[in-house]
């Protein structure tokens, strides 16, 4: 789940990070007053879930109440990338001498934290990677022993930062690393980290991920996120134990596994036809179950055929065409379905479906052939 | 022979008394697997299933008590990565771990702690390992595999049972199959896997399932390459997944352009692995072989 600015920011002030002065407002006259209040420049910036902002037009600088008040309406009123805009933070204007980059991720590879710095501040880290790779500073983390003093300082020598600027470096490391581990993030990044012209290290951006495994928890967190960037298909699954991801194409999935998900769209689209979504049922296939991702995969008005395939395992195949057959009883979908159920008492379990007038398939090939040629119009 | 798991193993079920523990505890002493004990806190003392599986409070109770050598893990995940612990703490060389939805940084702590601890996880978010004919520890369907010559591994569930299902249509059977599960940061890797196969005197050809996300299918590519002997067939999830979204499995997404399904398939052949077009043509590769 991904934290806006001001929430990471918060985040990150909270374990010791220095952070601009600053609060988020709703609208235009908020932003107004949080200006009065701090006095002096500052910047206004849209709270997106989206990278690169600045370039999209979303943070601005203003010199005075009214002029802020006048940049958080043009900015409220913004889309960036599609999202809308709802709330702008409004914040002190550093006087910025240098920007840096600094970031904590997980290392897959590795299966460690690994936290990264770099000279190159204020550019997306991406670019950097591709085009610089030696101007990013790693440095591996033991998940047992967390961050050493030692590896702030080969950091700070890595990106050649000035030595009066290490210890307030270094304590800016440990708090986004706390910040990281007491989260449950799965990145944490300041880009940019500023010195400014009074000599201060001060986090001017904040972002971070935290774990969706982990909410359990961190209610407070949990509480924090922005539904605008999630499909509300994406949320209306989550409510009932299904992982479900929009596609573009016009044949509907239901499957039960990721994997098995997956390859049941790798082989529609080896077929000509192409996959309108990702749904993993879970494991076993109720009726109350099989029904919301019905509605969710029907809801998608693209969608020309759905396909159904079930490895029943230990689950019952004819368990599953009842689940199946209860749960069309209650949505009734127009479109041609065509099931595939593999396991203990697969057969029965066809045989239940093909008397429902559904097209059943023995094979995952032959089920992927038939919905393509169903969705194209010529069905069975 | 096999790998991992055979009519020697001696199981300890971690969270036997809830409903998933329980269930797949009989399904597995129902396929002749030799289930010891189990492990409920506060439930140590009770009996299970006919009264025939003691129940203990503690990992190392039930280690002490029944000489236990492997553990199957079902508790919640809030509490799996303490079961993992407790396990390895107990000597238990072999921690196979069903629980899906581990913080991720938990099994960072796990995976550097079970490093100096020398016992092997497999898992988590996997479907177990099943020794047909001889010993299931998870959840595999024991009906749709039989023995055999071919070492299955795979990071996924129901695409594993699928890809049994057709081999046992063809009358192709597995020495072992092993689910490393799809989590991101995981015990036992394609790579650890493969070792074992080469090395195991019974298996002759090596089916690798593997999907998007993360470079241990590359690393897996690279052994192939360079030491084993064996035949392997391969088969990747996910050429139709779209970039920076989670294809359910924690561990299944591309992240940063890296990890995708056409650079795995070209690593994989690369390294003179047949890939497969979709599951039931794996079973057909592996006829021809
Ligand atoms: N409080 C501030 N004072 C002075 N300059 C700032 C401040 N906040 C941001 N800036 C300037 O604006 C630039 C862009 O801001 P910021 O990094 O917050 O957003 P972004 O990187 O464009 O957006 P995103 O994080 O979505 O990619 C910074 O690199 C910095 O130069
Ligand atoms: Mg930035």
């Amino acid at each position: 789940m991904k934290l806006h600015e001001y929430q990471s920011k918060q985040i990150f002030a909270k374990y010791g990070v220095p952070i601009p002065k600053g609060r988020v407002a709703a609208t235009a006259a908020e932003a107004r007053e949080i200006a009065a209040e701090l006095g002096g420049r500052v910047v206004v910036k849209a709270q997106v879930l989206v990278g690169g902002r600045g370039k999209a037009g979303g943070i601005k600088l203003a010199n005075s109440p009214e002029e802020a008040e006048a940049q958080a309406t043009a900015i409220l009123s913004m889309k960036l990338k599609g999202l809308p805009v709802r709330k702008v933070l409004v914040d002190e204007a550093a006087h910025i001498a240098t920007e840096i980059y600094l970031g904590i991720t997980n290392d897959r590879a590795a299966r460690k934290p690994v936290m990264m710095a770099s000279a190159e501040g204020g550019v997306e880290i991406e670019e950097v990677a591709r085009k610089t790779p030696e101007k990013i500073i790693k440095t591996h983390i033991d998940p047992l022993l967390g961050l050493r003093g030692y590896q702030t300082r080969d950091l700070a020598l890595g990106i050649d930062l000035p030595k009066e600027h290490w210890k307030a470096f270094s304590k800016v490391c440990f708090g986004l690393w706390e910040a990281y581990q007491k989260s449950d993030a799965t990145l944490a990044e300041i880009n940019p980290l500023v010195v400014t012209e009074e000599g201060q290290v001060l986090a001017v951006d904040g972002k971070m991920i935290v774990d969706d495994n982990a909410l359990f928890r961190h209610p407070e967190i949990a509480e924090m996120r922005d539904l605008d960037v999630e499909a509300p298909e994406e949320i209306e699954a989550r409510k009932y134990g299904l992982s479900y991801i929009k596609l573009e194409g016009d044949i509907g999935c239901m499957v039960n596994g990721a994997g098995l998900a997956m390859t049941t769209m790798d082989v529609i689209k080896l077929y000509g036809g192409e996959p309108a979504n990702f749904l993993d049922i879970g494991g076993g296939a109720n009726a109350e179950k099989v029904a919301a991702a019905f509605r969710i995969i029907l809801s998608e008005p693209n969608v020309k055929a759905v396909l159904i395939n079930i490895f029943g395992g230990i689950t019952r195949g004819d368990e599953v065409a009842k689940g199946i057959l209860a749960a069309m009883e209650e949505v009734k979908p127009e479109v041609p379905m065509v099931a595939r159920i593999v396991g203990t008492n697969a057969e029965e379990g066809r045989r239940l479906l093909a008397n429902a007038d559904m097209i059943t398939a023995d094979t995952l090939v032959e089920a992927a052939q038939k919905a393509v040629a169903a969705a194209k119009g010529g069905a069975q | 022979m096999s790998i991992l798991v055979n009519k020697d193993t001696r199981l300890v079920v971690q969270g036997i008394t809830g409903r998933e523990g329980l269930f797949h505890t009989t399904q597995m002493v129902a396929y002749g697997t030799k289930v010891v004990a189990g492990v409920t806190p506060g439930k140590g003392g009770q009996w299970v299933l006919d009264d025939k599986i003691p129940v203990f409070d503690t990992v190392k109770k039930a280690v002490e008590t029944t000489g236990a050598n492997t553990s199957v893990i079902f508790v919640p995940a809030r509490f799996a990565a303490d079961a993992i612990f407790e396990a390895a703490d107990a000597g238990v060389e072999l921690i196979v771990c069903i629980t899906e939805g581990i913080p991720v940084q938990d099994m960072m702590r796990v995976r550097a702690y079970l490093d100096q601890k020398g016992s092997r996880l497999v898992g988590p978010n996997c479907p177990g390992l099943l020794t047909p004919g001889e010993a299931k520890v998870g959840i595999i369907p024991g009906s749709i595999a039989i023995p055999g010559n071919v070492g299955v591994v795979s990071r996924s569930g129901t695409l594993t049972y699928e890809v049994l299902y057709a081999m046992k249509q063809l009358g192709i059977g597995a020495t072992t199959t092993v689910g490393i599960g799809g989590d991101p940061v995981n015990g036992t890797s394609f790579l650890d896997t493969l070792k074992m196969f080469e090395e195991d005197p019974q298996t002759e050809k090596v089916v690798l399932i593997g999907e998007i996300g993360g470079t241990d299918e590359q690393k897996a590519a690279q052994y192939i390459a360079d030491h084993m002997t064996k035949p392997v067939v391969g088969f990747i999830a996910g050429q139709t997944a779209p970039p920076g979204k989670r294809m359910g499995h924690a561990g299944a997404i591309v992240e940063g352009g890296e990890g995708t399904a056409a650079e795995k398939v070209e690593a994989l052949e690369a390294a003179g692995v047949k890939v497969a077009k979709h599951p039931e043509e794996i079973a057909h590769i592996l006829k021809s072989l």
